[in-house]
């Protein structure tokens, strides 16, 4: 299938008064056609500055595009103009943020925050956008829409926001919705309804969807395709069940294991732990940005790093070593 | 568990924050019922997990225990004593036996202060010891919490959240104490270094005999690291039970719901799996429901669960639910 969205040898700096950091290096992936694209990491991996760079909302400075190529159904966003660009930005392409009461504007009525975009792209009147915002609403599960879109951002609950939030993400019918962390401020059962809410829409409306999480569990639900990243960098990248049936790079492979799982009917055991803590992304090392936490690093991770290559179908990693033998692929 | 000794008791906690209304002459027009009337034993040497979604009570239940907050109504029996009726300076002497851990760590240090002035403040209050031998307490306790002690004269900014995190546990063992409340201790923290901390407490857990009071929302680790497990619900306790027990048979419809919403990350376990998805939002603490305050929400409320507020029984050897309709 030809992929909706593709980046390529994507990089990302950021002038800091510590330094220059390296947010995102060299980092490739696709979205396919109404399917869901899952981007899972720590904070700081680089995960939600790839996808501000999609959308463009980078600010330059202190942020910079250093290179790679992010192509939208075949046209390179990075080469359009700003104005072009507005056009893609809420009409073609929706995003959901983390936390909704820092995006929506405080002084604006709901309504009027959901009508904007039809009203801009769609060249709508305000009382024809009404319509539309009203079904919209009803649409991601806000009861009584006629009297709520006349509320202001305050009088919604955290769970609530967000669907509104998403209600504006889709005002426009975008063919592909960005969610950074869409879950991660909501209490577990309200999540629930988001997710569920999500796919519901996706089965509906045949869009392609980015979800970008730290959360495992998440991602396991509703993501066909996963990519993992650390440090700026994409170290594993494959279908869903192959990222957590059969997990190469020694980082996934960690992460998995470290966490518990409400279904554990085995006696508790320890956790398995990564020492350490993530670099920086100022200081560059030669090597293998893991190599000082990884138990399976040998002498080549110290002064090269292993790019990101095909092992099996569809499955690529970024690793020199094979965790099955302990030695070098 | 029940042959273990109880180390705290509480009975019929309530906290009740009075909301007012005017400016010069403010008077109370109601009250945000943030615990209302929760009871639970601890024994000595346990973990008890306290879980509930974000709202519901679990930090105002700690800070209530502690005495940081003066209970409404209810007792707090700690080792035989009652804390309810302490004078603070009576209180003082006491706290040094429990501590607290705080979910954001960087928030929780003075960032004016080095880490070991940090550490050793609560040694200042609860024990006279001099500047060489509290040096000696600090360094020791870095070590127990697995950081160098080469850091002792470092400020909070220069640490990353896991390590601030265990110079918070290390300010809370300073005192020797017995039992700690873990406020949230690993929320802030990135996946691969939550495993960290909660390895830590245990290894603690375990060499210092301690008893921990773990208010989480991961319902997955506190599987992991709880002997039992009590689940809140907007100031009142649903449902308390050992932990297996709790995450096997879950009696109450709020617990199964609960249980059901967390993410496996497992893609074929947690797509075949069974979802009960709550309607709605958890109403407010100011104005709770009538009768159960969870039937709005509830999927098998009757009108019995509309007007008779359930008792908390236990249905089953140590696990109590508070439901009708279980």
């Amino acid at each position: 299938m030809e992929p909706i969205l593709e980046l390529k040898n994507l990089e990302v700096n950021f002038n800091t008064l510590d330094g220059v950091v390296h947010a995102v290096n060299d980092v490739s992936y696709s979205v396919k056609e109404g399917k869901t694209l899952g981007i899972v990491g720590e904070s700081g991996c680089g995960k939600s500055v790839s996808v501000l760079s999609i959308m463009r909302l980078i600010q330059e400075p202190p942020g910079k595009i250093k290179k790679g190529k992010i192509y939208y159904r075949g046209q390179d966003l990075l080469k359009l103009s700003e104005e072009e660009m507005e056009h893609i930005r809420g009409a073609e392409i929706g995003m959901v943020f983390q936390d909704p009461m820092t995006y929506l504007n405080p002084v604006l009525t709901i309504g009027k925050q959901i009508s904007e975009s039809l009203v801009v792209h769609k060249g709508m009147t305000y009382q024809e956008a009404d319509e539309i915002t009203k079904e919209l609403l009803n649409v991601v599960g806000i009861p009584n829409p006629t009297d709520r879109m006349k509320d202001y951002p305050h009088q919604f609950s955290g769970g609530m926001r967000q669907r509104v939030m998403i209600a504006m993400a889709l005002s426009c019918n975008p063919r592909l919705l960005i969610a950074d962390e869409p879950t991660t401020a909501l209490d577990v059962t309200i999540q629930a309804q988001i997710v569920e809410l999500t796919k519901s829409l996706q089965e509906n409306l045949g869009m392609a969807v980015i979800w970008i999480t730290h959360d495992l569990g998440v991602v396991a639900d509703l993501a066909d395709d996963v990519v993992v990243m650390y440090a700026g960098y994409v170290v594993e990248e494959a279908d869903v069940f192959t990222i957590y049936e059969n997990p190469q790079h020694p980082y996934t492979n960690f992460l998995l294991k470290s966490l518990p799982r409400i279904d554990n009917t085995r006696r508790s055991e320890r956790l398995a732990t990564i020492p350490g803590f993530p670099p920086d992304g100022i200081t560059v090392m030669p090597g293998c940005p893991l190599m000082p936490r990884c138990k399976f690093a040998v002498e080549r991770c110290n002064h090269e790093n292993p790019p990101l290559r095909e092992i099996a179908p569809g499955h690529k990693i970024a690793c020199w070593v094979e965790i099955s033998t302990g030695k070098e692929r | 568990m029940n042959n273990q000794n109880v180390l705290l008791e509480v009975k019929g906690l309530k906290k009740y924050f009075p909301i007012t209304k005017g400016i010069l002459f403010q008077r109370e027009v109601g009250a945000v019922k943030a615990v209302d009337n929760v009871s639970f034993n601890i024994y000595e040497g346990e973990t008890l997990g306290l879980v509930g979604e974000s709202g519901c009570g679990k930090t105002t239940t700690g800070r209530t225990i502690l005495q940081l907050y003066k209970p409404t109504d209810g007792q707090v029996v700690f080792a035989g004593d009652n804390l309810t009726n302490k004078t603070p300076k009576e209180m003082r002497k006491l706290r040094y036996r429990m501590q607290m851990i705080f979910q954001d760590p960087m928030a929780s240090l003075n960032p004016r202060w080095t880490i070991s002035t940090s550490i050793s403040e609560p040694l200042q209050v609860h024990q006279n010891l001099k500047n060489k031998e509290k040096l000696e307490r600090v360094e020791q306790l870095l070590e127990l919490v697995q950081l160098n002690s080469y850091y002792v004269n470092r400020y909070p900014h220069e640490f990353s959240g896991g390590q601030l995190q265990r110079i918070g546990i290390a300010r809370a063992l300073a005192t020797s104490p017995d039992f700690i409340i873990c406020d949230e201790p690993i929320s802030a923290l990135d996946v691969s270094i939550q495993a960290q901390i909660v390895n830590l407490l245990e290894d603690l857990q375990g060499e210092l005999g301690l008893t921990y009071l773990f208010i989480a929302h991961d319902l997955s680790m506190v599987r992991h690291i709880c002997d039992r497990v009590a689940v809140m619900y907007l100031g009142i306790i649903a449902e308390l039970a050992d932990r297996d027990d709790l995450y096997n048979d879950p009696l109450h419809p709020y617990t199964q719901a609960l249980l059901s919403a967390v993410p496996i990350p497992d893609p074929r376990a947690t797509r075949s799996r069974k979802r009960i998805i709550l309607e709605g939002d958890p109403p407010s603490p100011a104005d709770p429901p009538s009768g159960c305050r969870f039937h709005p929400r509830c999927p098998l409320a009757t009108d019995q669960c509309k007007q008779e507020t359930p008792e908390f029984r236990e249905l089953k050897p140590n696990h109590w639910v508070a439901c009708w309709e279980a």
